[in-house]
């Protein structure tokens, strides 16, 4: 076996039989349940609360309010913590917040004995308000005399940042040129949710004057760290316990309720409490896609040549900082990096607060958003000299050897071109956007594609550190602990791939410890962006080898053979060159433990500090058809090819494409959270948030260009979130390709249609 | 966890009955598939419940001797799609109940929750109304036998007494021997959907198939209640298979249909659901009749 191979998942059996242990299946039984009391405005300030209602109710042990919490402001999203304090996330929410932001925003909690006693008191408690005028849009809180959300930001705007390349403005590129052809366009994205299917839960209790939080994480590590800011407590005494979890999207790359449930726990003596959100409060009060409004122009010459574009973004950021700018700057990023053009390139990002649902890390981290209105100007520019748009990005699409000018990152194995090829052979691009030219009638048929491009790590935007441990058993098994997640895409089965191959010790006697316990495991920062089989594989690499050489070190003592002439294959020690059996790893393990003569415990555990990072890349090709008269976009084929570097397991690599090509379906056409005007969300529940059912999902396609990466520990790069980049922008050229109208905001969902053929006289 | 404060089980119809009339704040519970969820939302926390469920007399399909089709309240959507007199005679609405939310709640939810529930987009409610169904209502004081048409008074509400239970939906043999019918749900996904419009079109075709002898259209979520289309029926009796009827039918509905703006759907969008729905509902209601509209 080893990489490269279909393994089957390590936790697979543990997983469909029920065994596999999740944060409710661990909970011991004796728990108190916190509720938490959700503000019901969006903005402005708590004055007071009437409890005596809600403190009646019989199993009622403390309900804790906005102003009972410590004065301290913490920031919530996964990120390394910064040495540098200038590049600190930014700390602005307390565990209950008096000045509320949100709709929905946590001012108060109720810890009962049971959950109905919980539930029924929180509904009982009243609160009085001062209240602002919600702000839900950017423009709306960048309005003069809008309310300020937070004190430390007057006007309400996060962060602005701004890159120009090329010697010369647009408009100057333009003067030059007049008669180059001009778009200008505004694309919008919307608010999205991950919908992970296990919901946030947590529960804690002390111990030997330690708080112990088992959570739903994928950053068991950095949750420990902003218990300890939240609650002012050393880092320390924090101890979280990371155990499977259904699924997390980075939604759960922010630190979500666990610091408030480790401080609830501390207000009722250290008794355990559990706060598990329901799905309502999950889709209301976690993280959403930040929606973006981007103002985009672009320049082109008669013959293809793409000569200028000029981005302008506004990112809703919501009422608290969490990711933050992040998120809109790495969509700039992108923008810049997917397309050369000759004279101008100009870029203007801002993140505004507003009172929406908070806008955290999603799959993709900015650069679904990005795509969409990258790929949609791209379409619309092709369009605007009649060129085919395949050929146009041919033309004008980064190139082999990329560096970002800015990050220094390269494009080190370059496969975005051949994905293309692919991608038009599979969809019959060629044929198909000939035979959908001239059509008429209600239902029309179109294809149209997509192209992206990702980094892999945050390096070196952020730290990028990995960890992990090895440990020689006695019968020449191994134990292998990673500080690394498992959060459901298979990060514990690659491991163990990547360990095989390395050690040459069989996956069947490499047992991957799932779980993480910041007290036990060794360090990582966890699981987002696509870096742990880049990162954490460097780390587990180099550990292996490390762990090899003290294998090897005690099998020249026992066979008095130099080391150098030594190899590990199939659990045995063999003659390098002949590979001859000259011990199994059994044996000599027995004999390592328990000799008289030398006793050692073969362990390795190393750190990597990863200053590498690369591009991965790839296309979506979607045929359509359009049924005008219902406004419905039934997709007919569609496939994704990426470049991914060298696939570490193929079979799991397919399922990971197919879960983002799905996520990226319903972010084209149906996903949206909606707020009314008062902030309020109007559709918080899975019944009227539409998130694609297996009804509405078509036979999802996948290819992949393998080309080996220099940087990656074995080839391997980016896969985890860009699947569901490119697929918005494929559907919505598809339809531009079916209809000739050009929608420029997602998603593309019946109502919007219907009216847009409408102005377009087709129904 | 949900929270009850009260549950009971009625043995029969009988002890439901006097359950009901004992609490007067009971609710009716069968399936739960409405109950439940509003349970869980708070906006019956602390609920009295009177259950109904696996009481064998409000359970199963049968046909009387005149043809009557008799659906008991407690029967499930899948078990009436499933049915062979729904099958060979009344296809629509099996087809209509099988489109409510995925198998799950096809499993457990039951078309008399579905119409005593009371709103506008039950996927049973269109063609019961295009099938002219009698509700069977036993009370303290008796059976009494309502038109489907007179039993919803409003959004989510019916005129169902507190102390009535509905005991049988009937639908008797000339509200669908030689009738075609077809349901049509529109939602924004294909399952897990709550109708953003829905549609259901009977029809009877003349001896030879070349025109409308009888037409029923009925629309959930094209008003408050669920609807029919009365003067539209009336003016396209007679008329040849064709485009034209297509058209009168289209813009006929038009005239007497009310939808509402929602943040689920605009007016002028449920308007033109409602338009081209009738058009192909009918379109195919004809075909299960034995006729054609050629395009």
């Amino acid at each position: 076996m080893g990489v490269g191979k279909e393994l089957k998942r390590v936790d697979a059996y543990e997983k469909v039989t029920g065994g596999a242990k999740y944060v409710a299946d661990l909970a011991p039984k004796d728990l108190l349940v916190a509720k938490v009391v959700h503000s019901t405005i969006a903005n402005g300030v708590v004055k007071s609360f009437d409890l005596e209602e809600a403190l009646k109710v019989p199993g009622v042990v403390k309900i804790v309010t906005c102003f009972d919490v410590p004065d301290i402001q913490f920031p919530t999203p996964g990120h390394p913590w910064s040495v540098e304090a200038a590049h600190q996330d930014v700390s602005d929410r307390k565990l209950l917040n008096t000045r509320v932001r949100v709709y929905g925003d946590d001012i108060a909690a109720v810890i009962a004995e049971n959950e109905i006693a919980a539930n029924r008191a929180a509904r009982l408690v009243k609160v009085e308000y001062e209240v602002y005028e919600p702000l839900l849009t950017t423009d709306e809180a960048m309005a003069e005399g809008a309310t300020t959300l937070h004190e430390e930001k007057p006007g309400n705007v996060l962060a602005h940042s701004s890159f120009q390349l090329g010697d010369m403005t647009f408009d100057q590129a333009l003067k030059e040129e007049p008669s180059l052809h001009v778009i200008e366009r505004t694309y919008e994205t919307q608010p999205v949710q991950h919908c992970h299917l296990e919901v946030p839960v947590s529960y804690a209790y002390m111990a030997n004057g330690k708080i112990i939080v088992t959570s739903s994480t994928q950053i068991p590590h950095i949750v420990r760290r902003v218990i300890g800011q939240a609650l002012g407590v050393p880092w320390g005494q924090i101890r979280v316990i990371k155990p499977y979890i259904g699924g997390g999207f980075g939604n759960k790359q922010d630190v979500l309720y666990e610091p408030l449930n480790a401080f609830l726990c501390t207000q009722v003596g250290g008794r355990g409490v559990r706060l598990e959100l329901t799905r309502e409060e999950t889709l209301a009060c976690t993280r959403v896609r930040h929606a973006i409004k981007f103002h985009v122009k672009g320049a082109v010459r008669e013959d293809g040549t793409l000569v200028a574009r000029k981005f302008e973004a506004y990112s809703n950021q919501g009422g608290y900082a969490s990711h933050g700018h992040a998120i809109v700057a790495n969509a700039a990023n992108a923008f810049k990096q997917l397309y050369h053009e000759e004279k101008a390139l100009e870029s203007d990002s801002y993140t505004v607060y507003t009172n929406i649902t908070v806008g955290g890390a999603m799959r993709g981290y900015g650069i679904p958003q990005s795509d969409f209105a990258t790929e949609c100007l791209t379409d619309d520019l092709a369009n605007a000299i009649g060129m085919d748009p395949l050929e146009f990005r041919f033309k004008n699409c980064m190139p082999e050897g990329y560096v970002d000018p800015h990050t220094k990152v390269k494009f080190n194995s370059y496969g975005l071109k051949k994905c293309m090829e692919k991608g038009r052979d599979y969809i019959h691009w060629d044929e198909k956007r000939k035979a959908y030219g001239n059509q008429t009638g209600p239902v029309r048929r179109g294809v149209g594609m997509a192209i992206f491009c990702y980094k892999t790590g945050v390096y070196p935007i952020s730290l990028e550190t990995a960890s992990c441990r090895m440990i020689l058993n006695q019968d020449g098994s191994i134990q292998l602990q990673m500080g690394a997640t498992e959060i459901g895409q298979g990060a514990d089965t690659v491991f163990t791939q990547m360990a095989a191959e390395v050690t040459g010790i069989t996956e069947d006697r490499i047992y991957i410890v799932s779980t993480q316990d910041t007290d036990i495991s060794p360090f990582d920062t966890g699981a987002y962006a696509s870096r742990q089989t880049y990162v954490s594989g460097k780390a587990l690499k180099q550990t292996a080898q490390l762990l090899k050489e003290r294998i090897l070190d005690y099998g020249s003592y026992l066979l008095k053979m130099p080391s150098d002439a030594l190899d590990i294959q199939d659990n045995n020690v063999v003659d390098k060159e002949s590979r001859e059996c000259l011990v199994t790893l059994e044996a000599l393990a027995t004999e390592a433990f328990y000799s008289l003569d030398r006793s050692v415990h073969i362990t390795a555990e190393s750190t990597y500090h990863c200053k590498e990072n690369t591009f991965s890349s790839g296309a979506c090709f979607a045929e359509v058809e359009v049924d005008m008269p219902l406004g419905k976009i039934k997709v007919l084929n569609i496939i994704n090819v990426h470049d991914s570097g060298t696939l570490i397991n193929p079979k799991l690599a397919e399922a990971q494409v197919h879960g983002g090509m799905s996520m990226g379906l319903g972010y084209a056409l149906s996903e949206q959270l909606l707020f009314d005007r008062s902030g309020r969300p109007l559709n918080d529940n899975l019944l009227d948030y539409k998130l694609p059912t297996a009804m509405d999902t078509p036979d999802l396609h996948v290819d992949f260009v393998q080309l080996d990466d220099p940087t990656g520990p074995f080839g391997n790069k980016a896969l985890g979130e860009p699947p569901a980049i490119p697929v918005a922008p494929a559907i919505r050229n598809a339809l531009l390709h079916a209809t000739g109208v050009a929608v420029d905001s997602l998603p593309l969902d019946p109502q919007k249609l219907v009216s847009h053929f409408k102005e377009a006289g087709l129904i | 966890m949900y929270d009850i404060e009260k549950y009971y089980q009625a043995k029969d119809v009988a002890d439901c009955i006097r359950a009901l009339r004992e609490d007067p704040d009971a609710v009716i519970i069968s399936g739960g598939s409405d109950v439940l969820i509003k349970i869980r939302e708070g906006k019956m926390a602390g609920c009295s419940l009177v259950s109904i469920h696996g009481i064998p007399e409000l359970e199963g399909i049968r046909m009387e001797d005149d043809g009557t089709i008799v659906i008991g309240p407690a029967t499930t959507f899948s078990h009436i799609t499933n049915n062979d007199i729904i099958k060979k005679h009344i296809p629509i609405l099996g087809n209509a109940v099988d489109q409510a939310g995925g198998p799950q709640l096809r499993n457990i939810g039951t078309i008399g929750g579905n119409v005593c529930n009371g709103v506008t987009s039950a996927d049973s409610a269109s063609s019961l109304f295009a099938l002219n169904a009698v509700l069977e209502l036993t009370g303290p004081d008796g059976v009494r036998l309502l038109p489907i048409q007179e039993f919803y008074s409003g959004p989510g509400r019916t005129v169902r007494e507190h102390t009535e239970l509905l005991t049988a939906v009937r639908i008797t043999r000339e509200n669908y021997e030689g009738f075609g019918g077809h349901y049509i749900k529109y939602g924004k996904r294909e399952a897990m959907e709550i109708a953003t419009m829905g549609c259901a079109v009977h029809v009877k075709l003349n001896a030879d198939k070349t025109a409308v002898e009888d037409l029923r259209i009925a629309f959930g979520v094209a008003a408050p209640t669920p609807m029919r289309c009365t003067k539209t029926e009336e003016s396209v009796k007679g008329m040849p298979l064709g485009q034209e009827l297509l058209n009168a039918v289209g813009k006929g509905v038009l005239e007497e249909v009310n939808p509402r703006t929602s943040w689920r759907a605009s007016r002028e969008f449920r308007l033109q659901l409602i338009e081209e729905m009738s058009r192909r509902a009918l379109a195919q209601a004809v075909i299960y009749a034995g006729g054609e509209i050629h395009a």
